[in-house]
């Protein structure tokens, strides 16, 4: 059993700021094919401000909540766009799922998972198959929820999770944009990774490195 | 190979913009204090009127900001380079423009934008601000006829936000305003074609790739892919190809009147801007279509994108008085 506390959160948003700035350039590239080339800066940006701005809090005084709180409000703040909201909602779900908790089990870090894909669902409204981000976090989400219960740890629950995003993202390939800013491309979409599902695998990725190892 | 530009900083390229806009505009335009992206006119708010707030990405100079001013648009939430305003620089806006009489949020219609200004209309309804949405949809080219709700909002935003900033200025109530607002989208219809790419300042790299002999009909301004890759040809077959789009939705009859806008899309000069107009007014006159207004120039560009586009604002009685209406403001004046 792994115990998360509020310190290992700010180190997990270190390393999600630190693998978003690595993918950055591939990111819009993938953009720059089917939509306007930012979305890798975007995200560069937004999780930078996220480590910044819990990297500033006390952690021995703030609990994952107000952590979570914190990431989702500097995340939109510096970015806007769409992964702003989408981010923020996701941070800030995963804020309320672990409300009241000092350190987090393994199943808590899983609803906080779960709560992050939700809420990139409904602020998104996109159903998996619509060749977007939730086609990462979705299959994401129900593997780790999975996993969990039929006895995997954290680490093995993760690992499901990653390994679920990472074929989601695969299979946006083979998928027609009809949500987004790609949807205006029809057919045209057809053949290239979304680069919010690419992103999407960026960030669990490491996440359940920073958290598992 | 890195693109040439003359910035400082990609990462402060807006803000450092904005200093200089409200440097060259302090007659016209100021920021909210302590939200320097909330951008408002000097002029234009007042009590009873309702409010209008516009906004989106940065790199379409002078939009949207440039739109900010008495008998226009009352603030501008400036965002990202193409990249939607975060909901808090907007509800700055939404206070700070609010004269009790409703405010009314009108931007171009794109995902990221609904999204952080939805949030922002939900933040302003807690501290009793009332606001309601018109989204521009002009761009033809973005979703088939039927689907107009889900176009894109481009150029045409210019006389869209004119006739909404027109009924605002006149006084006219909430519903009127919105109702107006939604005409003039529904009577705006744009077409687009782009040449070569643009580059964030950020990354310095373009932002598409097309060969140096071919043209993208009806892409969008951030550099979406749009209806066609073509070979380049003469600016009247381009701009035909076009006016044909626009016309065969528009639907004009004999004695019509409209409004033109043939706008950069950042990089295209005037010159060709104005070839392509002779051959719009050409056009026109074949079909007995008359001319009411016309602007050429850079009003919604695209970065350094080279390419155009041609809008056509198919006027009534109601629109033209909205067009006349003067306005003053920072990069635009009229009446």
């Amino acid at each position: 059993m792994t115990t998360i506390d509020t310190a290992r959160l700010v180190a997990m948003f270190a390393a999600i700021a630190t693998a978003m700035s690595a993918d950055r350039d591939r990111l819009c590239a993938l953009d720059g094919v089917i939509g306007d080339a930012d979305h890798g800066i975007a995200m560069e940006l937004g999780f930078s401000a996220a480590r910044d701005a819990v990297a500033a809090l006390d952690t021995e005084a703030t609990d994952p909540t107000t952590l979570l709180n914190t990431a989702a409000k500097s995340f939109l703040n510096a970015v806007g766009a769409s992964s702003g909201p989408l981010y923020a909602t996701a941070f800030m779900r995963a804020a309320a799922a672990v409300k009241g908790k000092t350190t987090l089990d393994d199943a808590d870090v899983v609803t906080l998972f779960q709560a992050m894909a939700k809420g990139i669902q409904d602020r998104g409204k996109a159903e998996p198959g619509e060749k977007t981000m939730i086609d990462a976090w979705a299959p994401a989400a129900q593997a780790a929820g999975e996993a969990l219960t039929s006895g995997k740890d954290l680490a093995g629950s993760l690992e499901a999770a990653a390994q679920a995003a990472n074929a989601g993202a695969e299979a946006t390939k083979s998928m027609v944009a009809t949500k987004g800013r790609a949807s205006r491309l029809g057919e045209r979409s057809l053949g290239h990774m979304d680069p919010g599902a690419a992103s999407a695998v960026t960030v669990i990725e490491a996440m359940r490195v920073a958290l598992t190892t | 190979m890195q693109t040439k530009k003359i910035i400082n900083d990609g990462n402060r390229a807006v803000d450092e913009m904005l200093e200089g806009i409200l440097a060259a505009h302090p007659r016209h335009l100021k920021s909210v204090d302590g939200s320097p992206r909330s951008i408002i006119a000097r002029d234009g708010p007042r009590q009873g009127k309702v409010g209008l707030v516009i906004g989106g990405g940065s790199g379409h100079e002078p939009s949207f900001l440039g739109f900010v001013g008495k008998g226009l648009a009352d603030a501008a939430a400036i965002g990202n380079v193409f990249a939607s305003p975060p909901p808090d620089p907007i509800l700055e806006c939404a206070k700070a423009v609010s004269g009790g009489a409703g405010v009314l949020f009108m931007y171009g219609n794109y995902a990221g934008d609904v999204m952080n200004f939805d949030m922002a209309a939900e933040m302003a309804a807690m501290d009793d601000i009332e606001v309601r949405t018109v989204l521009s949809t002009d761009d033809v080219a973005s979703a088939p006829r039927d689907q107009r709700h889900k176009r894109r909002g481009v150029a045409g935003n210019f006389f869209i936000f004119k006739a909404a900033g027109a009924a605002c200025d006149r006084m006219l109530s909430f519903d009127e305003c919105e109702r107006v607002a939604g005409k003039a989208n529904d009577h705006t219809f744009t077409m687009g074609v782009a040449l070569s790419p643009c580059s964030l300042p950020q990354t310095r790299r373009p932002n598409f790739e097309i060969g140096p002999d071919e043209m993208e009909i009806g892409m969008g301004i951030h550099g979406e892919p749009g209806i066609a890759r073509e070979k380049l040809k003469t600016a009247d077959e381009i701009t035909d190809e076009m006016l044909d789009r626009i016309l065969d939705e528009m639907a004009p009859a004999r004695g019509d009147k409209v409004a033109v806008l043939v706008n950069s899309l950042g990089s295209t000069p005037l010159m060709e801007l104005y070839i392509m107009n002779r051959r719009v007014k050409q056009r026109l006159d074949e079909i007995g279509v008359s001319i009411h207004a016309s602007w050429v120039g850079n009003y919604c560009t695209s970065l350094e994108m080279a390419g155009a586009s041609i809008t056509l604002h198919r006027l009534d009685g109601e629109l033209q008085t909205m067009l006349d209406h003067p306005c003053d403001c920072a990069m635009f004046r009229a009446g």
